[in-house]
């Protein structure tokens, strides 16, 4: 029976091709607009590591100055803090970590010097954020501590350099240091790039690690957000680093509740020892924050998506109303039909699964179709963001598919209801007659 | 008129009617606030930034290995970038205006009163950066040659002079910025700065910021590894000198890489991109409804019209000329369209007042819906042209077939 009811709806179909047509457009470009939105804000506004999303904080600290008026606590560490929260325990998993930028030497004449953006963590940086490997790994905390010359490549610059074979042991020219190679990454691109939503929260990941230390010891260029409530006193590195400037980013993995509480009174002790320093005067609301608290927090998710968000929903309503009206004519275009079928004793319950699967069947081509027109209006946002961001994550994958074909039918069917009832409630003596 | 038999033709259709009408409103809704949005992004993005924009592209020099100098590079640059003809001027700076990144600082007509001052960016650069950017200086004078210090980053600068934008100085001084020349502002940490010059707009390096128009230019020249270099040249050279600055400079045998060698408008372009992308996907949202509301509207007016052929017919056959029925369908669809607008209108405040609350956007103009309701009135009258137009069209002839 089903299937001679797609015949049927497809037969009804061609019979008014135009109407029907309209309809699956019109059910293809609300769901297609919908889905692109969705999308968008789905990863955009989404969970960057779900497995370990509660596990990772991020410290907040009371940084400020009571007297400016409307200053938001800078959300990165200062050095002084920063280098403390590192030795104040080593029980938990644990990075401080900021970019800087340098020029990179290849060996040889044939690849001339070129310019990277780096990243100084913590040894903990990469288990704690399930970095994939290529080869080799990370380094040891031993490494932090003795400021070694190690280095983790991304994929990227191991293709570029090594042309992706193993390079674990090699040396590479770095800022005009050697520095030898501990492993190269897997294709990694974390989105929104969570652990550094200072500097771009779509941003492309680094190029080269190193130990978070060496950037100041060595000396490296720092780069990326650097926000001070109080001037340095005097000039020079020394002066920068004691100063009330944060820049560093801090993470710590606390593995269960117990764990958070102790590193929260380790925290809040330390608050207090530097408030009777007269630091950290602006009091927060909150010192430790989960990834996914820090990513509201820090308003990650852009407003430009979330308006379009309402307007993507306005649009699939006008879309959906559009659909109830055209089925509606399309159907009660159909009485002489149904008073045929009913005068030949087909009863309302059969008449109303007939035109459940036919508002069904154009919903599911309109959901074919709107798959096509979210791939399409997903390249097309991708073509005009350019290299503003990366776009790599807006993809239609395949749950997002299935449910943009179960929302076309499911609000086909629904915004169908009305008429399928219209449709089976026709008095079939009335439409006879005028046949 | 016939507004009464229209109106009670539509109440046997209610439904129908007031699926249409819905639409409308919505479609009203979206287009009127995107058309807000797409306005006020356009806006933003129409600032002038105080610059010579379409002559005025940049370079990064970055200097590595032992052997480079970067202040014996840097004035060997500068020396033969302005050589090449075409260049109007050229100068080093710190950072580029709207282009995302900069340094910024407080400044206060006393020292250390945080609460009291006012936040700017702040460019340091030498004494060509006037003519280099193409400012306007309407009070004071320029930076000269020996204003300028030069030195590496712990080089003393407890004391310099500054020229500020116009807004930036009335910001400071209140009603009276046009004459801060000779007066003397403080910044953090013990800095004292001698005001010099006015300039008319300069833009600080971020397009968000609540204080664009508030810069502020130092004359200092640091050594920290990397020289920005700002060439403007005379119009319509700009492209060709930027490849020869390049290639120039590239051959000198420097240790060090040249890059972001870019034009101002690209720059500029780039940090705008989000709002032209909002604008872009509005447009389209907007084209979209526009679409599918008018093919509603078709779709319905057809089906409607079908239904009545017969009593269309009997009142040609009793007399009704072709453009009596034409008046009927279109005055049918204006008041579907009038009842589809007003609460369009209803709607569409609703909704500006959400965006105002959730996303503190300013208020939308008042002018805004009377001109929406007027452009959707005029769509749904396009839309049921067609279809009315065949209506009328019906052979009186009809009515007496079949009955």
């Amino acid at each position: 029976m089903f299937f001679y009811y797609v015949r049927l709806a497809l037969l009804s179909y061609r019979r008014n091709p135009v109407l029907s047509s309209l309809m699956v457009l019109a059910v293809a470009v609300g769901i297609g607009a919908y889905m692109v939105i969705f999308t968008m804000n789905y990863y955009m506004g989404g969970d960057p590591i779900p497995r370990k999303s509660e596990q990772l904080h991020h410290i907040q600290f009371d940084y400020g100055n009571p007297d400016i008026p409307n200053f938001n606590p800078p959300p990165q560490l200062t050095w002084i803090d920063a280098t403390a929260m590192l030795e104040q325990t080593t029980a938990y998993p644990r990075t401080a970590t900021s970019k800087f930028v340098a020029i990179i030497e290849p060996p040889g004449s044939e690849v001339r010097p070129f310019f990277v953006n780096g990243r100084g963590n913590s040894a903990d940086f990469f288990s704690m954020f399930d970095v994939p490997f290529q080869y080799g790994g990370g380094w040891d905390r031993s490494a932090d501590l003795n400021r070694d010359l190690v280095v983790v490549l991304s994929y990227e610059l191991n293709e570029r350099l090594f042309g992706g074979r193993d390079s674990v042991g090699e040396t590479l020219v770095m800022h005009g240091l050697n520095f030898t190679v501990t492993g190269v990454m897997n294709r990694w691109q974390p989105a929104p790039k969570f652990y550094d939503v200072n500097n771009g929260s779509f941003d492309p990941i680094e190029e080269a690690y190193i130990p978070w230390e060496l950037i100041i010891s060595q000396e490296l260029n720092r780069s990326g957000s650097t926000n001070c409530w109080q001037a340095p006193e005097g000039t020079g590195l020394q002066a920068f680093l004691n100063a009330e400037c944060a820049w560093i980013q801090f993470w710590v993995e606390l593995p269960d509740a117990n764990a958070r509480d102790d590193y929260s009174v380790l925290v809040d002790n330390y608050v207090a020892e530097q408030r009777a320093l007269g630091r950290m005067r602006q009091p927060v609301e909150q010192r430790l924050y989960n990834v996914n608290e820090w990513m509201t927090y820090q308003e990650v998710h852009p407003d430009e998506t979330r308006i379009l968000a309402a307007l993507a929903a306005m649009l699939l309503a006008v879309c959906l109303l559009n659909t109830v009206g055209l089925l509606l004519s399309k159907f009660l275009g159909k009485s002489g039909e149904i008073g045929v079928r009913q005068a030949l004793g087909a009863h309302r319950g059969s008449l109303f699964v007939q035109h459940l699967i036919e508002a069904g069947v154009i919903g599911a081509m309109g959901g074919v179709l709107g798959i096509g027109v979210a791939a399409l209006g997903l390249e097309g946002i991708k073509v005009l963001i350019g290299g503003l961001m990366i776009t790599e994550w807006m993809r239609l994958d395949f749950t997002v598919m299935a449910i943009t074909i179960v929302l076309a039918i499911v609000s086909t069917i629904i915004a169908g209801l009305y008429p399928i009832w219209r449709a089976c409630t026709i008095n079939p003596s009335v439409h006879l007659k005028s046949q | 008129m016939e507004f009464g038999p229209i109106l009670r033709a539509l109440l046997r259709n209610k439904l129908g009617v007031m699926l249409i009408a819905l639409q409308i409103a919505f479609t009203m809704t979206v287009t009127v606030n995107a058309v807000y949005i797409i306005d006020q992004r356009s806006e933003r993005m129409a600032r002038p930034s105080g610059l010579d924009e379409a002559n005025i592209f940049h370079l990064s020099s970055v200097g590595y290995g032992n052997n480079f100098n970067e202040s014996v590079a840097s004035t060997e640059d500068l020396a033969l970038i302005k050589a090449i003809p075409g260049v109007v001027d050229v100068t080093v700076m710190n950072a580029i205006p709207v282009s995302g990144s900069g340094s910024s600082t407080g400044v206060g007509i006393e020292p250390d009163r945080p609460e009291t001052s006012v936040q700017t960016a702040m460019y340091t650069s030498d004494e060509n950066v006037l003519n280099a950017l193409g400012l306007n200086l309407v009070s004071g004078r320029a930076f000269s040659t020996n204003d300028v210090r030069r030195g590496g980053r712990d080089m003393e600068r407890s004391h310099s002079v500054a020229i500020l934008t116009t807004a930036l100085a009335e910001r400071i001084y209140p009603g009276e910025g046009m004459q801060a020349v000779g007066r003397t502002i403080h910044s953090p940490g013990g800095r004292t700065m001698e005001i010099i010059g006015l300039v008319e707009r300069l833009q600080t390096p971020w397009p968000e910021s609540s204080f664009i128009e508030q810069s502020m230019l130092i004359p200092e020249v640091v050594d920290d590894g990397s020289t920005l270099y700002i060439v403007r040249t005379v119009p319509g050279e700009r492209d060709r000198i930027m490849t020869e600055v390049e290639e120039l400079l590239a051959a000198q045998g420097h240790e060090r890489i040249l890059r972001n060698n870019r034009a101002f408008e690209e720059t500029r372009e780039n940090s705008y991109r989000l709002d032209s992308v909002m604008a872009t996907i509005l447009y389209v949202v907007i084209g979209t409804l526009m679409f599918i509301t008018a093919m509603g509207i078709v779709g319905l007016a057809v089906f409607s019209i079908n239904r009545r052929r017969k009593q269309i017919g009997t009142r040609r056959a009793l007399g009704a000329t072709r453009p009596d029925i034409l008046r009927y369908f279109l005055l049918e669809n204006l008041l579907i369209s009038g009842s589809g607008v007003v609460l369009g209108a209803v709607l569409t405040l609703a909704f500006n007042m959400f965006l105002v609350q959730t996303f503190d956007m300013p208020r939308i103009d008042w002018f805004y819906a009377p001109v929406g309701m007027l452009l959707l009135i005029i769509l749904g009258q396009l839309a049921s042209l067609a279809p009315a137009a065949k209506a009328s069209g019906i052979a009186p002839a009809l009515a007496t077939r079949s009955v």
